[in-house]
């Protein structure tokens, strides 16, 4: 497996809240300050990613938002029309606006055109190498697995004809591990822990997709080696709490109890993680980004968190 | 818990029979669901009916779920019982399940059995249910429909899909409604050779045949004829689960944490019931942190902790009580008081959206981070206490 920067394309998943946006954000980010050409496509269009780079809003046309980086917002149409464009060279560009519309609709019903329209777009970006590494924020885990396995999809149920035959060079990049990668965001909780796991394993068993990375996000930091820990919890125990409360004021039984949510929380969330490391393939790492006590947004998180990475990846 | 309002979640869930529980992915949605339900049942009274989508696997062994999928299961009163409470009512459960969700739409709609039974062994069926018109949503507010209209429950409270957006659910049956009446649907349906000849659809055919292949335009439009027999019935029931949405047995509940992302989501969506005249009823801020923290006392509290902690007298006599050591009892106390600013940044981001959330719904439900994740009755029903208030009226 090569290092996850060296690679060409790179789709960031994970569930919903979980901080996928900004770790693909950051994930471009570091690339661009290590001097890479670097893409980074909003595959939802809900607008997230607009505001980490604190622009208004993208477009499928990219945008340099910093040095070496450039961003953009996937749109289908945009897509179809620059497959008629370039490839199907189908004279009828003007004209298109009402009709995409009218196609949008039979991509809907019709299954896997619009994946397939998304997907060959950034396939289309590595294939021609206009960027060192593409880096998408994809679908959410529900949806991923049917957005990286469109071409193959489409394979199986379509016996012939145009789209079918566009199919085997973007399996080529998709199916390459030293090209391509998907990496996981999670938090350290229950059911992000658990869908991370079902995830991994239905990519690896159903997708030519390697899965390059697991990040498991807002780690809550440690407050107390397992020593302390437990001077800590006999502060919280009457007597002390009293000499503390005469010593300090009532009000520092709140600071303890904010201490104690914290610890509690820390110490779920590790045991997560544990379960985490042990049900996934030794080969899939997983890095840790912690929690960032922060009231910035925008780029600055992406920065801040582009630091934590760096830590990370080498 | 201070609320906004004098009305209270309980006398929402006690006014209404139907409840939406809505909001984007991570913020507890399928937890707060149920423990509305388990609360509604236990305090209210009544037969309550808990659908929910995707549970995490210990809740979901807790509340008795299996693996199968649309049958409603009670949770019985010994559960109840073991976890120190009374059940006046009925708790029912039961799992979303899409699969059988369409195979049922496709048998009661079916004109006969030879076109069931083709459409269901049609090879693209599972692929456009699994994708068109947003099936999962669709079938959500659908099931919705049909527990209700059973008369078998006073309180059905359904949790919702997690969706790529979640105005796909409010839309699902106007989308399913309009997709039978759409042009594209009449278009795919003609006779293949006419449709050849069909001046107007030229461009599009030719685009259509350049990207997909007509042998897979043809596949499409095989299923879709057989699709078209059901149209009636499927569009007399999507009209029917449209106007259920807007009836005044309905709320909808925003689920939300005090996070950047959630707390956009939750006011996007509060914005669009309105505009949509669905009634959102309450806005629930899950996970918050104790609101205490931020006053000036207690951050005050925290300064004064720092300096305890370089007070070596101080320090030695804490060790004696707490049988430490004075260098750790130290380094304990400074932790205690530097990480509190932290908390106090989070705090302080939490209570600027709060405020902005408080005012989006006439009930807004405050519940607080738990020390730990919820996954039995006694959890849920904790859960249910801080939303349906045991606080001020």
């Amino acid at each position: 497996m090569s290092d996850l920067l060296d690679r060409q394309l790179l789709f960031v998943t994970g569930k919903g809240g979980v901080g996928k946006t900004t770790t693909a954000a950051a994930i471009a980010d570091l690339a661009a300050r290590r001097g890479k050409r670097t893409l980074v496509c909003e595959m939802d269009a809900k607008g997230a990613m607009a505001s980490m780079f604190e622009v208004s809003t993208l477009r499928f046309e990219p945008l340099e938002v910093q040095p070496h980086l450039w961003a953009m917002a996937m749109n289908t149409e945009d897509s179809l029309r620059e497959y008629l464009r370039v490839v199907a060279r189908i004279p009828l560009v003007g004209r298109i606006g009402p009709l995409a519309r009218t196609f949008d609709f039979v991509a809907d019903a019709a299954p896997g055109v619009k994946e397939i329209l998304a997907i060959g777009k950034i396939c289309f970006e590595v294939r021609e190498r206009h960027y060192d590494l593409v880096v998408v924020d994809a679908e959410a885990s529900g949806h991923i697995v049917a957005q990286i396995d469109a071409p193959r999809a489409i394979r199986e149920l379509v016996q012939v004809g145009p789209v079918r035959d566009q199919t085997e060079w973007m399996l080529s990049i998709l199916g390459d591990a030293q090209r391509t990668g998907l990496v996981v965001v999670t938090t350290p909780e229950e059911m992000p822990i658990t869908e991370t796991i079902e995830l991994v394993g239905k990519v690896q068993s159903t997708t030519e997709v390697d899965v390059a990375a697991v990040f498991a996000n807002r780690v809550l930091p440690q407050w107390f080696e397992p020593a302390e820990r437990a001077v800590f919890d006999r502060l919280c125990e009457p007597a002390p709490q009293a000499l503390l409360a005469e010593a300090v004021g009532a009000r520092v039984s709140s600071v303890f109890h904010a201490a104690r949510l914290a610890e509690s929380r820390r110490a779920i969330a590790t045991e997560y993680l544990a379960r985490l490391r042990e049900s996934l393939p030794v080969n899939v790492p997983v890095h840790e980004i912690p929690e960032l006590f922060t009231k910035a947004s925008g780029r600055r998180v992406v920065s801040l968190v582009a630091d934590q990475l760096r830590t990370e990846l080498p | 818990m201070a609320r906004s309002s004098k009305y209270s979640l309980a006398d929402l869930l006690s006014a209404k029979e139907m409840v939406v529980v809505c909001g984007s992915g991570g913020t507890g949605k399928t937890t707060v669901a149920a423990a509305m339900g388990a609360r509604a049942a236990a305090t209210l009274g009544g037969r309550v009916l808990v659908l929910t989508v995707d549970p995490a696997r210990r809740l979901a062994t807790a509340l008795g779920l299996g693996a199968v999928g649309n049958t409603a299961s009670q949770v019985p009163d010994t559960a109840f019982t073991e976890a120190g409470v009374e059940c006046r009512g009925e708790l029912w459960v039961a799992m979303l399940d899409t699969k059988a969700g369409w195979d049922d739409l496709i048998r009661r709609h079916a004109p006969d059995a030879t076109l069931r039974e083709q459409v269901l062994a049609n090879p693209l069926y599972r692929n456009i249910t699994g994708r068109f018109v947003n099936s999962h949503d669709y079938i959500a507010m659908e099931q919705l429909h049909d527990l209700h209209a059973s008369g078998r429950y006073d309180l059905v409270i359904i949790d919702t899909p997690p969706s790529r957006n979640a105005l796909d659910l409010l839309d699902a049956p106007g989308r399913m409604r309009e997709f039978f009446g759409s042009r594209l649907l009449k278009w795919l349906t003609v006779p293949y050779r006419s449709r050849l000849f069909t001046v107007a659809s030229k461009p599009f055919y030719q685009v259509a045949d350049r990207v997909l292949g007509s042998r897979f335009l043809q596949d499409i439009a095989e299923f879709f004829i057989l699709f078209q027999t059901m149209e009636a019935g499927f569009v007399q029931r999507a009209t029917e689960v449209e106007r259920l949405l807007t009836d005044d047995r309905t709320t909808f509940v925003v689920v939300s944490t005090l996070e950047a992302a959630p707390a956009r989501e939750a006011r996007f969506l509060a914005d669009e019931l309105r505009r949509r005249r669905m009634p959102l009823g309450a806005m629930v801020l899950n996970r918050t942190l104790p609101a205490g923290l931020r006053q000036p006392a207690v951050a005050k509290a925290a300064v004064k902790l720092r300096e305890v902690a370089a007070d070596a007298a101080a320090v030695r006599e804490l060790a004696k009580t707490a049988s430490s050591r004075p260098a750790q009892v130290r380094d304990v106390l400074v932790e205690v008081a530097d990480r509190f600013r932290d908390v106090t940044v989070v705090a302080g981001r939490e209570a600027e959206r709060r405020a902005e959330l408080e005012t989006a719904a006439p009930v807004t439900a405050v519940v607080p981070t738990l020390p730990s994740d919820v996954h039995d009755l006694a959890g849920l029903l904790a859960l249910g206490g801080h939303l349906l208030g045991n606080g001020s009226r």
